[in-house]
């Protein structure tokens, strides 16, 4: 997948979304920004610095599509152990326990839990150390409605204490959560904007539709 | 490279196999088993012969086979990715795994030694600690091979393939089947290259010596030295970057 000439902002205490279809690129730019993946030409900044130095690693926050952590360790067990590799604080462990609602999980083995549980483990180890960017992809998939709603919650009080989150996602009713927008589609940035400015350029009733109009107008 | 990440991935590595106790089982008493059965097999004579230098490879081969697949699955499940953007360096997440394991040969090869001396009645001129460690440096040995093959290896289905790749020509060439200086010439050159000849040596001078000699030291040097060179081989070709 080749994601071509893409530059973009992500302020301080905003939830910026990163939609688009599946297979739009919104990963590879994601694992590209982490420093993960082998970039061919071209270069990513992040910060300041080349995505993936050294000194960005305490700052960015990830969490992989898939929830990755150890099954055979209980969520604090978990926890500890990323804790330890970023060095982060003590009662770290307990405070992202909490923001992610595990608390009576915290003994139970991860691989034991249910998949939207496995994926709050996940989603809390991002937040050890309290970076000031997080990088999030498709936080809120295959989990229920309240589930959801709760995650949501937790992102703006991340923004609202001066985080920068980028959020992906491929389901657009997600983009109404955001403050800013970024819509891909075949490895392209085709707007970058707020929800707002984008229902009125489009003048369509919700943002699915506004994006579906941008593409078949060929505003982008 | 840090001291507190790599005993925290050691840590954790280790934790893991204790929620695991049928594979913890499997690792400790495989090898026991195994000898075992060497015993059974050979009349005592020949046990003497064989006994020794397989109490080294067995633990060699579990070890390289259990490390491979571990090392793996931080690979498919997506763990691996997240911990290479922490600030963990490739070295931190090698020699942690070395560690874990290396503390778990350790166990490994107590016991099998202790079993097999005490129990088997597997009989050495030299000391049977002398034979201890060389199964110790072998486990360690097969960790650090299992490491650095594991790099080349995208599924555990392939991971388990390198095992006959890896570890049959050296139990071929090690000595244990036939002296290394019996073997067609060629082939006696390309023993040289492999670890396994080392500690088969190593183990020789023990079997037949009641004192350790110089070369034994220089035998167990070498293979430890086979094992930290995979090791760093293992950190160097890890990477941060795929596909």
């Amino acid at each position: 997948m080749a994601v071509d000439g893409v530059s973009f902002e992500l302020p301080p205490g905003e939830v910026v979304g990163l939609l688009g279809p599946s297979g739009s690129g919104k990963t590879t730019l994601i694992r590209c920004m982490v420093g993960v993946q082998i970039v061919e030409g071209g270069s990513v900044e992040i910060l300041g610095r080349p995505a993936g130095s050294p000194a960005l690693r305490r700052l960015i926050g990830y969490l992989t599509q898939a929830p990755s952590v150890y099954g055979d360790l209980t969520v604090r067990q978990n926890l500890r152990y990323f804790a330890s590799v970023l060095s982060a604080p003590d009662g770290d462990v307990d405070r992202v326990i909490d923001e992610v609602d595990l608390r009576g999980e915290a003994d139970s083995l991860v691989g034991r839990l249910s998949g939207g549980q496995r994926s709050r483990v996940s989603l809390a180890t991002a937040l050890l150390g309290t970076p000031q960017l997080l990088v999030l992809d498709e936080p809120t998939v295959g989990l229920d409605p309240i589930l959801r709603r709760d995650l949501w919650g937790l992102f703006r009080r991340l923004a609202a204490a001066g985080t920068s989150l980028l959020v992906s996602s491929h389901v657009m009713e997600e983009a109404a959560h955001c403050d800013r927008l970024l819509l891909m589609r075949e490895g392209r940035v085709v707007a970058s904007e707020t929800p707002a400015s984008l229902l009125a350029r489009t003048g369509a009733p919700d943002l699915e539709a506004a994006f579906v109009a941008l593409i078949d107008r060929g505003l982008a | 490279m840090s001291f507190a990440r790599t005993f925290a991935t050691a840590r954790r590595a280790l934790g893991q196999l204790q929620h695991d106790p049928r594979s913890l089982g499997l690792l400790l008493v495989v090898p026991v088993v195994l000898m075992g059965l060497i015993a059974w097999i050979f009349p005592t004579h020949d046990v003497d012969r064989y006994g020794p230098p397989l109490l080294g490879i067995f633990p060699l081969l579990v070890m390289f086979l259990v490390t491979s697949v571990a090392t793996l699955r931080e690979r498919t499940s997506g763990t691996l990715e997240r911990l290479l953007t922490m600030p963990l360096a490739k070295a931190d997440f090698i020699f942690g795994y070395a560690v874990a394991f290396g503390a778990l040969a350790i166990v490994q090869a107590v016991l099998v030694s202790g079993v097999s001396f005490g129990l088997y009645g597997l009989k050495v001129q030299g000391s049977a600690v002398a034979v201890g460690m060389i199964a110790v440096t072998d486990a360690l040995l097969g960790t650090a091979l299992g490491l650095f093959v594991s790099a080349f290896a995208s599924t555990e289905f392939q991971a388990v393939q390198f095992m006959p790749v890896i570890l049959i020509p050296q139990l071929l060439l090690c000595g244990l089947l036939l002296p290394t200086d019996q073997l067609p010439t060629v082939l006696g050159w390309l023993s040289y290259a492999m670890p396994m000849r080392y500690a088969v040596s190593a183990t020789t001078v023990v079997m037949t010596s009641p004192t350790v000699t110089a070369s034994y030291w220089v035998d167990l040097g070498i293979v430890a030295a086979f094992a930290v060179g995979f090791l760093a081989l293992g950190a160097a070709t890890l990477r941060r970057r795929t596909p």
